[in-house]
């Protein structure tokens, strides 16, 4: 048998768009998702019809997707979505996003709240795995992983 | 990471600047590591899509920039708001939602914005020219200005338009850099003789829009357009159906001399042809109504008028009289109104519907006062975007036939 997985092992490192801490489960999609017309702002509903994840919420996960999509008014909703609390605790890309990295970082700029925004292989996270983002010695983003 | 920042950028970054340049600075050097920019560059102008009121996380970044002391740093115009401030009453709106709009447009005032509120800042003193960099939000404003003018920026929108403002620098990527300006897909316009028509400039735009994807859209056999407004209302559709920033028209638009110089001297990644039959097919699916449907409205300027449109359309309204009391809408910039009024321009033009609506857009805010029948509208912007927006049911058509119908109460189209 063997062992089960330390709830603090480390699995995978990353780069941060923005730097932060965060714990929650994994909601894992293989289709990018855009914010704007994708996610409800108020309720953390994914409300794009198009899109598998239709009906799910974001709120307090970990998204995991490979890009991010769509519109420049993802940053808005976003940002909205932190303030609110109803953003995901974190995200995990595959590609930088630099709509995603602006609505990031302006809700940090305005309500102090740092939603870790990372760059990272994402091969072989499911949905419902336990993330935990940490920041490393050197400010690399480090992904640990329970299921 | 790669970006390199000048000893001004950094003083910015570090907040010797004040805390507003600062926070704007923070933002552009992480959109640019984000794309992969190596550095930033000036610019000489900015427009700001931020003043229609879309949540608090929107307002509570301007305020904060204006409690910082943040200024702009480049001549910066705005965007439509929710409101049109030439003429109290006519938007109706909550107070709860009224209170924070308002405020939205004031505070970037108070960030020394100018206070154009057009969708077509190219049509005032602060139009850019061919070559000078310039960082837009705005559909098609952006598209305007790459294609038209030759101006160069890339689509901005949210938050970044006006980081760009508040430190005058924008990340050197995309299109304003010469290379990526390069035509990839061609489209060989097939129409013969054809009128160079408004509604074939509109149809042109919807069929690039939608199947340029990313790639820079060049069209060939273009008819010569009467003036630039075509050439607006065909980039307004482009930018309207897809995501087009830039489009190179061969002999008319500024970098396409040759389709040579359209394409940089490569081969075309894919041609597509477009028929008159294609054009049609595009533009029936702005209106799904038969003729002699009963009229409630008449929208125009979207894109907002300018000063030519207003000069074409007048005559049009003495000529045909409409008396039936039916509204005919036209949005405009409030230099342009100012202009026309200052030019006795509008006198008595009340008596045949006429409304002109300044700062802001009948399709954005609640203006129209019937939303239960058909509106006519010349803009394949509006007649996309209004029935999602405010409900209504539209019919698009030339403008003359949109006054027509005006005069009529009902949809005409065609008539001569």
């Amino acid at each position: 048998m063997t062992q089960p997985v330390a709830k603090d092992a480390v699995d995978r490192l990353g780069t941060f768009q923005l730097a932060g801490e965060a714990d929650g489960p994994a909601l894992v999609f293989s289709q990018p998702l855009s914010f704007w017309g994708g996610i409800d702002a108020e309720t953390g509903d994914i409300i794009d019809h198009s899109h598998p994840g239709l009906g799910k919420n974001v709120a307090g996960r970990i998204l995991v997707m490979p890009s991010g999509r769509g519109s420049s008014s993802s940053s808005s909703v976003l940002a909205e979505a932190i303030r609110r609390g109803t953003a995901p605790a974190g995200i995990l890309l595959e590609r930088p996003d630099p709509i995603l990295a602006v609505g990031a970082i302006v809700a940090e700029f305005l309500y102090d709240i740092h939603m870790p925004l990372v760059v990272c292989d994402i091969a072989g996270i499911v949905s419902a795995d336990r993330i935990a983002v940490r920041v490393g010695e050197q400010g690399e983003a480090v992904i640990h992983k329970a299921q | 990471m790669t970006l390199e920042l000048t000893a001004q950028d950094q003083s910015m970054l570090d907040g010797e600047q004040g805390p507003s340049a600062a926070a704007a600075m923070k933002i552009l050097v992480a959109f640019s590591n984000a794309i992969g920019a190596r550095g930033l560059l000036d610019i000489s102008g900015a427009h700001i899509d931020g003043c229609l009121y879309h949540g608090k996380a929107g307002l509570d970044f301007v305020e904060r920039l204006v409690e910082g002391g943040g200024r702009v740093q480049v001549p910066t115009t705005l965007n439509v708001g929710s409101f049109d401030l030439i003429h109290p009453g006519m938007v109706k709106m909550p107070a709860s939602e009224e209170v924070p709009a308002r405020r939205l447009m004031k505070a970037h005032l108070e960030l020394g914005c100018q206070a154009t509120f057009t969708c077509a800042p190219y049509q005032t003193r602060f139009r850019p020219e061919f070559g000078q960099q310039v960082a837009w939000g705005e559909s098609n404003a952006i598209v305007f200005a790459n294609s038209v003018i030759g101006a160069r920026t890339n689509r901005y929108g949210d938050f970044l338009d006006l980081c760009c403002a508040m430190t005058g620098r924008a990340p050197a990527w995309g299109l304003h850099l010469s290379e990526n300006r390069r035509g990839r897909i061609l489209f060989e316009l097939d129409i013969g003789e054809a009128e160079p028509s408004d509604s074939l400039f509109v149809g042109v735009g919807l069929i690039i829009g939608q199947a340029s994807g990313d790639r820079i859209p060049v069209i060939s056999g273009l008819p010569q357009p009467r003036d630039e407004d075509q050439l607006k209302a065909l980039g307004a559709a482009a930018a309207t159906t897809g995501a087009v920033a830039l489009f190179h028209a061969v002999g008319i638009t500024p970098e396409a001399n040759t389709p040579d110089e359209a394409f940089h001297g490569h081969a075309p990644d894919e041609t597509i042809r477009i028929t008159p039959a294609d054009i049609d097919h595009a533009l029936s699916r702005l209106s799904g109504v038969a003729d002699g449907a009963p009229l409630a409205a008449v929208s125009l300027g979207t894109p907002h008028f300018s000063h030519e449109e207003w000069t074409r359309l007048l005559p049009m309204l003495r000529e045909a009289a409409p008396g039936r009391g039916i509204p005919i809408y036209v949005n405009t910039g409030r230099a342009t109104l100012m202009r026309l009024q200052e030019e006795g321009a509008l006198t008595g033009m009340e008596a045949f519907g006429l409304i002109p609506v300044a700062d802001t857009c009948t399709y954005v805010t609640s203006i129209l006062e019937r939303l239960d029948g058909v509106v006519m509208t010349n803009s394949g912007k509006w007649a996309h975007y209004a029935p999602g927006n405010i409900g209504v049911t539209v019919a698009f058509a030339e403008m003359a036939d949109c006054i027509r119908s005006a005069a009529a109460g009902h949809v005409v189209r065609g008539a001569s």
